[in-house]
């Protein structure tokens, strides 16, 4: 936004003051970023260098074999695929709905809204492995889904509501309160103030949301092992149990002697989903940021 | 809100698609097996289940882990066709039938660096119950021993303590350990470490370049080979359990992963085939 | 939206379902933490009943098979581990949000964001697997065993950091224009904008942003299992092994039966209640100040 330093130069003793802390700050943050890239590159350099050399289209179409030492990931991408469409169908409007509830419509300092607002961050806290023992009991026995997709998908559905809830509420939060002011004089309904002031504006924390939610679902082991379960065919129903990718890495990596090949192959595979599935998102967002009414 | 509905009629269509019944043929074998249980038996069950699909083609095998315990748990009240438990039955659990699939070994291991060439039964013990510290005492390098330990109510733990006559509260680990392969590559990070893991996977990783060893145990080189000739001391049994005498699918396929049609994948697998 | 409870400007009655929905779907919400606080109790209470909640807290040591139950090391280290991954992560991640939006060319800003969300959708056995080939060993070399508090509390740092990162930067995006243009117009320095009106304007979005770091902190598994060396003993030291209680669910429940599963599952409700004391207690330190 403002890129250059837009202050005239310094003067006085409070001024060379305010200049060496100026510039410092600078070299700070310049500082903090290279270290955080120069510390995640060591991480993913590993990981593509480790994993480039088994990536090719047959490792992308192919079943595994031999307990996935052999063979390819196809079966696991479309389980990830079709457990992460659920988790998302389900997670995106109720968070989305209850972001706006929290932000719009109650009282910011309602007992509800609070109420609301720390059973979710307590949420955020659950442990992994917590959700996909529970999720076992309620989805898989309780309900009677079994160990399947669908058991899966809504397991991590519970699972990345809070953190989409929060940084969807904090977008809203961000509309300036002339605009609500404008909105509501002109006899707008909330429905309207909604799609056509509220959410263009919301837009960067609804996509930090998403980020976050995609990130969280598709990075997720421990959930799913108990859920979605361990079967690396093609599923071929909702209810039909399905490996994820999260999975298959951990299971090649920690209970397979000679699996690491291909669990960094597929660690490389799972990044670039990522990266897609990220830039499909901001994308999509900006395009509707830009088409709003701000 | 327009992002939801598309969703909603997204799912509603592909339910459709998946929910159309598959049109089907007379075959005298088919249904569905679910097995649970054992992380470790997990990879075999699910190649043994592959074969068996592909004699019995409307046949599924779902393979799901979670732990021997769960195996159990499962197999009791209903949950599971067939639990897999990577131990003996306790003696509180006789209520289960066991089939043994096959047997694994448990191995010493040392980083490759490391000069000591055996131990014996008393230095293990020594060592594990913190009463030697330097690898010196036992004619190493004059560097601290760090103790690799498993987990509480992991099978191989219980194996090891059943067999040194340990309790696990006198045993003072560094590290606690819970899969194979964590101890592993613990044990190939640190030259001054020592642990116990399934012999299968040790000694896989022995010969494909992963730094470590295996010590002998009272002279008798652990290896595979071993475990399977009965000679090696330490093993335990891979089981499939049932609450009932098992009918039907399940019986047929009990009985093809008894079978020798088997022992490739077993082998392949690095575990033990038993039955002949 | 403007409050307008019993207004009658918009009698509207689409926005009446709409609010009937959307209060569906946040009980919904609230629901689900409900249900796994009933599924925790429910399967802690054998062993409460049976041996009380005080050994949880007073027996010598967690060898729950020679029925000792301590669990008040894991609860150490459950909250060091979160503490010292908050300690770094919070700064590094809103000087990252910072960087991107303040002070990174167009070209540096794309290429670091991009950065930052792909690190959040790594999953936490390669965060693991990475710390127990790559940095345990480096760490042992300077003082065995090498997997340690610190080994834990850097990966997980790393783990958070976006987290911190992307809800801070999106708070930053939602800035009204005019506090910029303010700025502009009173030629304050970059410096001053940042500390006098960026950052206060931001607190609710960074407050939150840390407190969900923090849950993803206190609720990590896997890569922690890995690194952390998991002995059950208060640590004397950034180099020693701990294991929270995360690490103790995860790495026993695989052959945990009766009073030891049941164990496992009060290792879980205490969790939440260290969480849920924590939530209270920065939503009470954030009262007035950033929900206002």
């Amino acid at each position: 936004m403002l890129k250059q330093d837009l202050s005239s130069p310094p003067k006085g003793f409070g001024g060379v003051f305010d200049f060496v802390l100026r510039q410092g700050s600078t070299g700070v943050i310049w500082l903090g970023a290279i270290f955080v890239t120069a510390w995640s590159m060591w991480l993913i350099s590993d990981i593509v260098f480790n994993g480039w050399a088994g990536l090719s289209y047959d490792f992308l179409t192919h079943t595994p074999t031999n307990a996935g030492r052999e063979g390819g990931i196809a079966p696991i991408l479309v389980s990830t695929g079709l457990v992460l469409a659920i988790c998302m169908a389900v997670s995106f409007p109720i968070g989305l709905g209850t972001a706006i509830l929290l932000s719009e419509i109650t009282a910011t300092d309602s007992w509800w809204g609070g109420m609301i607002r720390r059973s979710l961050d307590v949420l955020a806290g659950v442990p992994s492995i917590v959700f996909g023992l529970f999720g076992n009991a309620f989805f898989c026995n309780i309900l009677g889904l079994g160990f399947s997709i669908l058991s899966g998908g809504l397991t991590l559905a519970c699972m990345v509501l809070p953190i989409l809830i929060r940084s969807t509420e904090e977008g809203f939060r961000a509309v300036p309160i002339a605009q609500k002011l404008g909105a509501s004089a002109l006899g707008l309904s909330r429905l309207s103030t909604l799609f056509y002031i509220l959410l263009p504006i919301a837009v960067p924390g609804l996509i930090a949301g998403f980020v976050l939610g995609v990130g969280r679902a598709v990075a997720e082991t421990a959930a799913l092992i108990f859920t979605s379960g361990y079967v690396d065919r093609y599923p071929e129903s909702w209810l039909d149990s399905g490996r994820v990718l999260s999975i298959h890495i951990y299971d090649l990596s920690m209970n397979i002697a000679g699996g690491e090949a291909h669990a960094y192959t597929s660690a490389l595979v799972l990044l670039i989903l990522v990266l897609l599935i990220n830039q499909t998102a901001s994308h999509i967002g900006l395009r509707y940021l830009r088409r709003g009414v701000t | 809100m327009k992002n939801s509905k598309r969703y909603l009629n997204l799912t509603i269509a592909l339910l459709f698609v998946f929910f159309l019944p598959a049109t089907s043929f007379a075959a005298e074998l088919k249904g569905k097996l679910v097995l649970t249980g054992s992380s470790t038996i997990a990879p075999l069950a699910a190649e043994i289940g592959k074969r068996f699909e592909s004699l019995h083609p409307r046949v599924r095998v779902d393979v799901q882990t979670g732990g021997s315990s769960r195996g159990v748990a499962d197999a009791r009240r209903g949950l599971a066709d067939i639990g897999t438990v990577s131990r003996a039955l306790k003696p509180n659990e006789q209520d289960l039938l066991s089939f043994t699939l096959a047997k694994d070994g448990v191995a010493i291991i040392v980083h490759q660096s490391n000069p000591i060439k055996k131990l014996s039964n008393q230095q293990i013990i020594a060592i594990y119950q913190g009463k030697i510290k330097n690898w010196k005492t036992v004619g190493g390098n004059n560097r601290p021993i760090t103790v690799i330990n498993k987990a509480e109510g992991h099978s191989t733990l219980e194996l090891f303590l059943k067999y040194f006559g340990l309790k696990n509260s006198q045993i003072k680990p560094h590290v606690i350990i819970g899969d194979n392969e964590q101890g592993i590559k613990t044990v190939a990070g640190n030259p001054n470490a020592i642990g116990y893991v399934s012999i299968g996977s040790a000694e896989y990783s022995a010969t494909h370049n992963i730094p470590i060893k295996l010590l002998p145990m009272k002279g008798v080189p652990a290896s595979i080979k071993n475990v399977a000739n009965g000679t090696f001391p330490l093993s335990r049994p891979l089981n499939l359990v049932t609450k009932v005498v098992p009918r039907g699918l399940a019986k047929e396929f009990i009985d093809y992963s008894l079978s020798n049609k088997v022992h490739d994948l077993i082998q392949r697998q690095y575990f033990v085939p038993i039955n002949p | 939206m403007i409050l307008s409870n019993g207004n009658i400007l918009s009698p509207s009655t689409h926005d009446r379902f709409l609010t009937g929905i959307l209060w569906c779907f946040s009980l919904l919400a609230s629901l689900i933490l409900g249900l796994i606080l009933f599924f925790l109790v429910y399967n802690s209470l054998p062993v409460l009943w049976d041996i009380g909640i005080s050994k949880f807290f007073l027996d010598s040591s967690w060898h729950p098979s020679e029925a000792l139950f301590n669990l008040t090391p894991m609860l150490v280290g459950s909250l060091l581990i979160m503490l010292g991954a908050i300690l770094l992560a919070a700064p590094l991640g809103i000087v990252s949000a910072i960087f991107c939006r303040f002070y990174a060319p167009k070209v540096i800003a794309v290429f670091y964001q991009s950065l930052i969300e792909l690190l959040s959708g790594i999953p936490s056995v390669v965060y693991g697997f990475w710390g127990l080939v790559t940095l345990v060993p480096l760490i042992q070399k300077v003082n065995p065993p090498g997997t340690s508090l610190l080994a834990g509390i850097i990966v997980l740092a790393l783990m958070i950091l976006p987290t911190v990162s992307l809800i801070a930067d999106a708070t930053f995006a939602n800035l009204p224009k005019e506090y910029f243009q303010g700025a502009a117009g009173l030629s304050l320095s970059r410096f001053t904008l940042l500390t006098q009106i960026i950052l206060p304007a931001s607190k609710s979005g960074l407050l939150t942003s840390v407190i969900l770091a923090a849950g993803r902190a206190i609720g990590e598994t896997m890569a922690i299992l890995m690194i952390c060396g998991n002995i059950a003993q208060i640590p004397d030291s950034l180099f020693s092994p701990v294991r929270t209680l995360t690490a103790n669910i995860a790495l026993e429940m695989a052959y945990a039966m009766g009073n030891h599963r049941s164990a496992l599952f009060v290792s879980g409700l205490l969790l939440m209640v260290i969480i849920f004391a924590l939530v209270s207690l920065a939503h009470r330190a954030g009262k007035g100040s950033v929900y206002a």
